[in-house]
């Protein structure tokens, strides 16, 4: 019985459950199959939203980020593991894809591309509306204006295009849209990064207040650490489709347990200080051809012969809430923090 | 008498041509950088700091056209020089390296091809000896196989090997002068730093000055000795690096610093709201009179909606623009 009531307080603690998904892309190929190599965009992740956490996902360009994300959106089909939203695995049905939209949005990084410009504010908040079952005009305006109003923007701006608006407007109606279903979970992918410096810090301050209104769960795609140390509650580190840090944002910062984490953390300019400790050299891997072993070995300043060994390391627990993916965890030089 | 500086600019003016009205996008820029320096130009989006880069790279192209000032270069007026004078200046002594490699680079010509060009344009080189001089400056700037890669074209290579290729191009000729803008926004932050550390250390090698222009406040605090900050086609603050983040004059400045989440300062000070700087950043076509930044500052009072700020010498070096610094 006990173990029981343990399971229903976890169940109800975590909003979002992802179990070993993968997500392999086939490529080339010839026409009659043979002959194609398989990216592994997402290769076996696991990780745990909790209610009203922020969840910070870093990473460099191709490391899998954005397929988990809509992954995550069931826009795409993952090839192994599991999704499962508030205790409901989720799956690609029509029906299930409208009860997860009401679950999940997203808001994109670049508020140009990502509104129709064809269409006034109104009529892009409005459609999810109608889809879902809220046709009353009355209602639909309600709810519109309301919107409206929590994301600082003045309800008669719906009838303007979105030309009319600058980034860092646009980007207040994206968020809009999103939250229009009332979702729980919202994705955010770079959610400033194509902003101006001097809006960023209005729209960083606008989605944590929304988070606490809300109670809103995010997880936050941004390759800017001193946002996500900002705003994430916990933070995943991934590199080539694998998660390969885990845990609180204070430990992460603090003492990040991953050369690659230190690596990233290490390459943020610092205006105080002019010398940066640890580099690396080289990009990221080709997916079609990953390195053997671990796949930060290539460009790991504390790589050594172990790591290049088949099949790399597990993702470890090597404190609490703290899990890093790294043959040589327990030999690596202690962490200098930050000095400013 | 010292020697001149190897670049001064003087009011620069750089005016925006709709129909028959003029919008001035850049205006009273005034920027001296001495042989070997490093001067940091940062701003948002529309300030004018990238066009301040083509005017004096003498790219600048109308509608943009340059209605005052002086820019002088190695002592020599660059505005008066003819354009064939200007094409050997070029590439030359005076190089750019752009933000988007994939767009300044040419699709349907060998990267190993671009970079000789120069070789055969400016030191007068066969187009074998170029090859292999190309093959040359792909190792410098640590293009891994450059007897092999020096064939490919731009698509096949990766964002950081394509602003590797910009950069061999730019410093091909050892130039007097480089103009960086925004060499890194379109990277990860592990290649810019790499791409950082080779501007840095084949610069100083070479002995020249690097014009280091980006958006993004710590990296251009980081690079450079002394910093200029843009608003609105204006400079509205420059100063020695470590004083612009320590203590800001100007209250745009000031903002910027603030707005910041810089790492580090949560684990120190908890997570507090981020100060914002309301409004936004206004269109070329809408400057406001007096001081730009007036509609978006707190201090601002009636002078500032009408008198534009000059320059007022900081005690500890530098200058700000501001009717109420502090």
């Amino acid at each position: 019985m006990y173990g029981v009531t343990i399971m229903a307080e976890a169940m109800l603690d975590t909003i979002l459950k992802v179990e070993d998904l993968a997500v392999h892309f086939p490529v080339g190929g010839r026409l009659f199959g043979g002959g194609h190599k398989v990216v592994h965009a997402v290769d076996g992740v696991d990780l745990e939203l909790k209610r009203g956490e922020c969840l910070g996902l870093v990473g460099e360009s191709g490391c899998g980020k954005s397929t988990l994300a809509l992954s995550i959106l069931g826009l795409q089909a993952p090839t192994r593991g599991r999704i499962i939203i508030d205790g409901q695995p989720i799956s690609g049905d029509a029906k299930d894809r409208m009860d997860r939209a009401r679950m999940t949005q997203m808001v994109f990084q670049d508020p140009y591309s990502s509104l129709n410009p064809r269409q006034t504010v109104r009529t892009t908040l409005e459609a999810p509306l109608r889809l879902h079952g809220i046709t009353t005009k009355s209602e639909i305006d309600d709810r519109i204006a309301d919107m409206l109003r929590r994301v600082g923007l003045r309800p008669d701006v719906a009838k303007r295009y979105p030309h009319e608006f600058s980034g860092g407007q646009r980007q207040r109606i994206g968020i809009a849209r999103a939250l229009i279903l009332k979702p729980q979970i919202v994705i955010l992918d770079e959610p400033v990064s194509a902003l101006d410096v001097s809006i960023r810090a209005q729209i960083i301050n606008l989605l944590l207040e929304l988070k606490e209104t809300f109670g809103l769960s995010y997880i936050m795609i941004s390759h800017d650490l001193g946002v996500v140390e900002h705003m994430s509650d916990r933070v995943a580190v991934m590199y080539l489709g694998r998660i390969v840090e885990s845990g609180g944002w204070e430990t992460i910062f603090s003492s990040p347990g991953h050369p690659y984490t230190r690596v990233l953390i290490e390459a943020i300019p610092d205006p105080f200080r002019n010398r940066q400790g640890n580099k690396i050299t080289g990009e990221i891997p080709n997916p079609l051809n990953p390195p053997a072993g671990c796949g930060f070995n290539p460009r790991c300043p504390e790589a050594r012969d172990l790591c290049r060994v088949p099949p790399g390391p597990d993702l470890k627990e090597v404190g609490t809430d703290h899990f890093v993916r790294c043959c040589r965890n327990n030999e690596l030089p202690a962490w200098e923090p930050h000095a400013s | 008498m010292s020697a001149p500086p190897l670049l001064e600019v003087r009011d620069l003016q750089i005016s925006l041509a709709v129909g028959n009205t003029l919008f001035h996008a850049v205006e009273n820029v005034s920027l001296t950088i001495e042989k070997g320096e490093t001067l940091g130009l940062v701003g948002e989006s529309g300030c004018g700091k990238s066009i301040t880069a083509l005017a004096l790279i003498g790219l600048l192209r109308p509608p943009l056209i340059i209605t005052g000032g002086e820019i002088r270069f190695d002592g020599r007026d660059i505005r008066a020089l003819p354009s064939r004078e200007m094409r050997k200046l070029r590439g030359n002594r005076i190089s750019m390296i752009f933000q988007e490699p994939m767009t300044a680079l040419n699709p349907l010509s060998p990267v190993g091809r671009q970079i000789a060009e120069m070789f055969v344009l400016h030191r007068g080189a066969t187009w074998n000896e170029a090859e292999k001089l190309a093959i040359e400056a792909l190792a410098r700037v640590r293009v891994p196989a450059p007897d092999r890669r020096v064939k490919d074209y731009p698509h096949q290579m990766s964002g950081g090997m394509r602003q590797r290729v910009m950069i061999a191009i730019a410093l091909a000729c050892s130039p007097d002068l480089l103009l960086a803008d925004e060499p890194t926004t379109a990277l990860d932050v592990t290649v810019q730093a790499e791409i950082l550390d080779l501007i840095r250390e084949l610069s100083s090698a070479q002995g020249t000055a690097v014009l280091m222009i980006s958006h993004d406040l710590g990296l251009i605090a980081n690079m450079c000795r002394r910093v200029g900050v843009m608003y609105a086609g204006h400079i509205v603050e420059e100063r020695a690096a470590e004083d612009i983040f320590r203590s800001p004059s100007h209250p745009y400045t000031n903002g910027l610093v603030a707005s910041l989440p810089l790492l580090g300062a949560r684990a120190r000070h908890g997570r507090k709201r981020l100060q914002e700087i309301e409004g936004v950043v206004p269109p070329v076509s809408a400057f406001p009179n007096g001081c730009r930044f007036n509609p978006r500052c707190h201090m601002a009072t009636e002078i500032c909606r009408t008198e534009e700020p000059g320059a007022t010498m900081l005690e500890r070096g530098g200058l700000v623009r501001c009717h109420h610094h502090g």
